[in-house]
């Protein structure tokens, strides 16, 4: 459901601290930029209430509706 | 259920900010909201020196970059030449409340019809994290190296306490921009301020509490208790006037 742009993203981590649901973590790989970036463990857990999406500085994250 | 696409207003790059920089964010922010009243065509950003500078890179739309401090004074002209657009400027502390203190100032006094996005990180975070007039009692920086001292260099500066007892200004605001809660009531009150402008009410001033982990010498994580424990105590986020609810 949610979308991380790795080439955005800067590893600040502010989605993995308030994500409610806990299913953020830091990712073992770097990005093209050198960075790590997050990556969701447990899709089927996402409740799709975008607040990761809203706490993203750079606007790395992209949430889509959940499909019924 | 609540779906989130990246704002058409920002180009398709990443910022030039660091990481878990909030100008990133404060300005994101303003980009959703221009793309949810579409006015990306109609917007002027209007930018001076500093930091928010960065914006001339990140920014989509029409934005145009000014003397240092001196955005009020240029957005003053513009809006005044062009009064359907929607004019706003993005300052940081040490453009507004230093340099550009007296433009800000007059144009608040004077009720321009525009909208002021201030971006208060209490530090000069593009030169080197120098002292800034917002820089908190005992906050180490480069130029206060053991803390900031009352006794010598005086208090930090209150923009959103001193603009609000002017006349003319029809809505001041601050908001922290280190929660989920924060960031949700700071996009509602730039809606707000942009609708006002829109509507031809008059001044309207946001500041928004930020963060500069590079120049605070912390995690971006850690920044955000920082804020908690030392900023908002001290600039205490709210509404200051807001002529609608008085009215």
């Amino acid at each position: 459901m949610i979308t991380i742009n790795s080439l955005m993203c800067k590893g600040c981590g502010y989605c993995i601290k308030f994500c409610p649901k806990h299913i953020l973590e830091m990712g073992k790989e770097r990005s093209e930029k050198g960075h790590f970036y997050p990556v969701q463990i447990d899709e089927s857990a996402c409740n799709g209430c975008a607040i990761c999406a809203l706490m993203c500085p750079e606007a790395a994250i992209e949430v889509a509706a959940k499909k019924a | 259920m609540p779906e989130y696409k990246r704002p058409k207003s920002l180009m398709p790059m990443a910022t030039g900010y660091c990481p878990g920089c909030m100008h990133a964010l404060a300005t994101r922010l303003v980009a959703d909201v221009i793309d949810e009243l579409n006015q990306k065509d109609n917007a002027i950003n209007v930018v001076s020196v500093g930091c928010s500078a960065l914006n001339l890179y990140s920014w989509a739309g029409d934005v145009i970059g000014s003397a240092h401090g001196r955005a009020p004074a240029v957005a003053t002209g513009i809006k005044r030449s062009m009064p359907d657009r929607l004019v706003f400027t993005y300052q940081g502390d040490g453009d507004l409340a230093a340099i550009g203190l007296a433009e800000i100032m007059s144009a608040a006094n004077r009720g321009e019809n525009f909208t002021v996005v201030f971006a208060n990180n209490q530090t000069y975070g593009m030169t080197g994290g120098q002292m800034a007039p917002t820089t908190l009692i005992g906050q180490r920086t480069t130029t206060t190296r053991f803390g900031r001292d009352a006794a010598t260099t005086g208090y930090p500066l209150q923009m959103c306490e001193l603009i609000s007892v002017l006349k003319a200004p029809v809505f001041v605001a601050r908001y922290a921009l280190n929660s989920p809660k924060g960031v949700m009531d700071a996009k509602k009150g730039i809606k707000k301020a942009f609708q006002m402008q829109l509507e031809g009410k008059g001044f309207t001033f946001v500041e928004l509490l930020t963060n500069c982990p590079t120049n605070w010498g912390m995690s971006p994580l850690d920044t955000l208790e920082y804020m908690n424990t030392n900023t908002i105590p001290y600039f205490k986020p709210g509404i200051y006037k807001d002529e609608e609810a008085d009215a």
